[in-house]
């Protein structure tokens, strides 16, 4: 198997019973370090692994839970929290992490390109 | 502000009262007008002398009212170390010891009351001590150092203080009373007998109705013993008077004052003497001829004569004698009429002997009010049952409720806004709220304390009528507090975080209730803290079994208990350092961090370490760290103790022991402490006879001594009352509590702690100690237990995709010879041309 998969812009990395439920993994997406997450309610989310507060590649260490309705990770670092679906940082409204586009095929992680956010 | 001639008061005497003379005449502008003069004959400013015995723990500084040594107020002068020859009316006058002459336009009188010696022969042999000062203290401390029986004349209330004191000296100790009864005064018979049996329990002697005639000399001029009427010489080679108070009115006398027949300088209802320029207040004066040998009344004299000095209409009219104390655990109070004298009263009593309880109520002849009581053994309903004395309000339907055990007590009673809550420095329960409101503090609880836990409830109901919840909620996940989820998960046998938040919380839980829950099911569990789903609740240190550095590796640190370690070890850790390329440090600790490990090298790290004897050091949990020892007596030509045994023990009971934060131990091997052990959360120091235990010490932020829980214990009892407090402290604190927070939390604080872990009040101790038993029975290597199972090493790798990569952001420099790690600007990336394995 190659790093692409027939629809080109996807990359499998993973099963995703290797991801543990409100656990994360980091996978190695065209050179760059993304952090992959699953949530109790089933949901896989995606985005850089690398947390621009403490400028490290560590946030799919980090811990997965809920603030009101927002799935989140907070860094392992200095706990600042990041919303799963969009990358925003719960503490700190000008900080953002790029997040991915990531599907799940017959069992298989697939990570996306980039996503848009408003 | 136009000239005008300032006046001048001197005040004879810096204790408690002179002390809150001053206090009060600055806070109410006496001193605009006048210039004051303090002098005190000890060398040292006023200082707590209620709490005089904790002066052996806490040391003198801690007593002090005035640390800085003088007051902020520069129109306040004080005198100290120095005695007053005399005064005259006539001419105005002090004399100072030194010679100096002082000019006064009002002069305070508050030179307190000394202990009455009895003139039995011997009274004054070497050996023979009163306790009074903090002179006194160390007088009997030194003399204690080459002793080993003790006795006190005296059983009130302050000659089992000074017993107190003679047992936590080590000594064996005697308390002789005349009376029939121990605290005479306060308590009756049957009080006394139920305090009697707890002293007596504690190892001291108590012989009543026993006069002393003479205090017998031995060979070398020194006290020896103590001869009784018509009984058997107790020896005794420290002898404390205690035996009552008598005002110290000499220089009144001298002067020509009115005195009370009794002793004690005359004065009126605000404290003039019979010279209106000569004021008395505290021990020392006798309003309307008595006088009251407590602190609170010479406070409340101290404000009416400032009061009456600015013009006021302030008044004393007597004091509510009521004393609440707690003996060597023991609580003992005494409140309104105690002996029921009012006429057609009636008693009240529940009496418990195996428990050791006695709690008497005094009631009005139609049923209806409370006019006093006495409680030994638990005084709990104290700060209840005073101010319904005092306000007079009704009783309740039964009451009995009051004093029975586990009654509502505290809880069902409204108090009036009048009813005084804290009798030392006369605050109601109304300046209470009052206060609260105004987002202010009042003086309640300031002096003896023992109003605390009254006040405390006061405030808390202000702020629940206002609708804000005291919220000690741990986050939004869970309504509870840390013990409340500790409490939960053991009542219902909780076995995973998805049952806890289920039953208990809404959401899926965040980085704060998830690390706590992890914690407490390892406490109560100890199974592997990456077993099942409980990897997910663990911070990254503990998910990773490491410490997370600032470029993302991670630190290692191999458990070297009580920093002994073989050479040959030393040389494993250094090769593996060397062939991973890790920083090497010591620690505070006694052992060795390796810095700059990648996640994926820590599995191969460990074996190397585990296949030479290595285990877990636990640096990365709230758990136990280390034991820190200094050499002990099998080296050092000082210790008299081996402390690095102990330390190593210690440390290897109480490894993989999870807690609300980290915890530290250490073991010095005599007096001289090179350990530190008083900087750690349980701290142990070798005597000649044993050890003493110390707890609640912490560097850091806040650092904190660790203070005296007992003394002079053998191996058996240290490592019972550790196994307790640590059991106790682990149930029963908040998160990221350390345990020096944790005991001031705990209403009673040091005295709460002694009473569960070396009294065993609450019943706890054998529970506590099962549950470290069961701990310590089902320790093992978490780090082994990882390496040896290939579903947890998975975790252990770079990339899902790419175990293999190193991630691109790590990166070192060199510093002084060794890695450091390199900041990362920015996301890096490899390039797309990495192959990358197989899902």
């Amino acid at each position: 198997m190659t790093t692409s998969t027939d629809r080109s812009t996807y990359t499998a990395v993973c099963r995703l019973d290797q991801i543990e439920v409100e656990g994360g993994v980091t996978a190695l997406v065209d050179g760059a370090a993304v952090a992959i997450f699953r949530t109790h309610d089933g949901n896989v989310y995606a985005m850089s692994n690398y947390d621009p507060c403490s400028r490290a590649s560590v946030l799919a260490r980090g811990i997965v839970g809920t603030r009101g309705d927002v799935p989140f990770v907070a860094s392992p670092m200095h706990k600042q929290a990041f919303d799963l679906r969009t990358g925003q940082c719960l503490d700190d409204a000008d900080v953002r992490v790029p997040t991915f586009d990531v599907r799940v095929d017959d069992g298989i992680v697939l990570v996306g390109p980039p996503q848009e956010h408003p | 502000m136009s000239p005008q001639y300032r006046k001048k008061i001197v005040v004879v005497g810096h204790g408690m009262v002179g002390h809150r003379f001053v206090q009060a005449a600055v806070e109410r502008g006496l001193t605009e007008t006048h210039d004051i003069v303090v002098v005190g004959e000890e060398p040292r400013p006023a200082y707590d002398r209620v709490v005089l015995t904790s002066f052996f723990e806490v040391g003198a500084e801690a007593l002090s009212f005035l640390p800085e040594g003088e007051y902020d107020d520069p129109r306040v002068r004080l005198v100290l170390g120095t005695e007053v020859e005399g005064f005259d009316p006539e001419t105005r006058t002090v004399l100072l010891d030194g010679g100096e002459v002082v000019q006064y336009d009002e002069l305070v009188l508050a030179t307190g009351a000394a202990p009455f010696v009895p003139p039995v022969p011997g009274h004054d042999l070497p050996g023979c001590f009163v306790y009074r000062t903090i002179e006194d203290l160390e007088a009997i401390r030194e003399a204690a150092a080459g002793a080993s029986v003790g006795a006190v004349i005296g059983g009130g209330l302050l000659g089992l203080e000074a017993a107190n004191a003679l047992r936590q000296l080590g000594l064996e100790t005697h308390v002789v009373e005349m009376a029939p009864r121990l605290m005479a005064v306060q308590v009756d018979d049957a009080g006394g007998a139920t305090l009697a049996r707890h002293i007596e329990s504690l190892g001291l002697s108590v012989h009543t109705n026993a006069m002393t005639s003479a205090v017998v000399e031995g060979a070398d001029g020194r006290a020896v013993g103590l001869a009784l009427k018509e009984a058997a010489t107790i020896p005794a080679e420290v002898v404390v008077f205690s035996a009552g108070i008598r005002p110290r009115d000499a220089l009144a006398r001298a002067a020509g004052l009115d005195l009370a027949e009794r002793g004690g300088v005359l004065v009126d209802e605000q404290g003039r003497s019979s010279d209106p320029h000569v004021w008395a207040i505290g021990e020392c004066a006798a309003p309307g001829g008595r006088m009251y040998g407590l602190v609170a009344p010479g406070y409340a004299m101290a404000e009416v004569a400032v009061d009456a000095m600015l013009g006021g209409p302030g008044a004393f009219t007597g004091a509510d004698m009521s004393t609440k104390l707690k003996l060597m655990g023991v609580d003992v109070a005494s409140f309104g009429d105690a002996f029921a004298t009012t006429p057609g009263a009636l008693e009240l009593v529940y009496s418990d002997a195996v428990a050791g309880v006695y709690k008497k109520l005094v009631i009005s002849e139609d049923g209806t009010r409370l006019l006093g009581g006495v409680l030994v053994g638990d005084a709990s309903a104290y700060g209840v049952l005073r101010p319904m004395v005092a306000s007079g309000i009704a009783l309740p339907d039964n009451p009995e409720d009051l004093i029975l055990p586990a009654g509502r007590g505290a809880a069902d009673i409204g108090l009036p806004d009048e009813a005084q809550v804290c009798s030392c420095n006369d605050v109601s329960k109304g300046d209470i709220v009052a206060a609260a409101a105004a987002g202010e503090t009042t003086r309640a609880g300031s002096t003896c304390g023992s109003c605390k836990v009254q006040t405390k409830k006061i405030i808390e109901d202000y702020y629940a009528s206002q609708g804000q919840e005291v919220d000690r909620s741990i986050c939004e996940h869970f309504p509870l507090t840390r013990q409340e989820l500790f409490d939960v998960v053991a009542v219902h046998g909780h076995r995973s975080f998805d049952q806890v938040v289920e039953a208990h919380g809404t959401g899926r839980g965040c980085d704060v209730c998830k690390p706590v829950i992890a914690s407490i099911l390892a406490s109560q569990l100890n199974g592997h803290v990456l077993e099942g789903d409980r990897r997910t609740l663990q911070d990254t240190n503990d998910a990773y079994l490491a410490n997370i550095q600032r470029n993302g590796t991670y630190s290692v640190v191999p458990r070297i208990p009580g920093g002994e370690i073989t050479p040959d070890k030393l040389i494993v850790i250094g090769e593996v350092a060397r062939d991973f390329g890790l920083y090497t440090k010591i620690t505070g600790g006694q052992r060795i961090d390796l810095f700059g490990a990648r996640m994926e090298q820590l599995p191969e790290i460990w074996r190397r370490l585990v296949d030479a004897g290595f285990e877990s050091g636990h640096a990365y949990g709230k758990a136990l760290r280390t034991v820190k020892s200094c050499v002990g007596s099998t080296w050092c030509r000082y210790g008299v103790q081996d402390s690095v045994q102990l330390a190593i023990d210690l440390e290897l009971r109480y490894r993989g022991l999870r807690s609300p934060h980290k915890l530290k131990g250490g073991v010095s091997g005599c007096a001289r402490e090179c350990a530190e052990a008083r900087a750690k959360d349980f701290g142990v120091i070798a005597t000649e006879q044993g050890w003493n235990l110390y707890v609640g010490g912490n560097g850091g932020a806040t650092p904190a001594h660790a203070r005296l829980l007992a003394g002079d214990l053998d191996r058996e009892t240290l490592i019972r009352y550790l196994d307790r407090y640590l059991m106790y402290y682990i149930r029963t604190a908040d998160r990221l509590q350390r345990t020096a927070p944790w005991i001031d939390s705990l209403d009673g604080g040091l005295d709460r702690v002694r009473e569960v872990v070396v009294d065993d009040a609450l019943g706890l101790g054998s529970e506590l100690e099962a549950a470290m038993a069961r701990h310590v029975d089902t320790y093992f290597d978490e780090w082994k237990a990882t390496i040896d199972d290939p579903e947890k090493l998975e975790r252990f790798v770079s990339f899902v995709n790419a175990p293999d990569v190193p991630d691109p952001h790590i990166s070192f420099r060199d510093e002084r010879g060794q890695i450091a790690p390199e900041d990362s600007s920015g996301p890096v990336s490899l390039g797309t041309t990495i192959p990358v394995g197989a899902p």
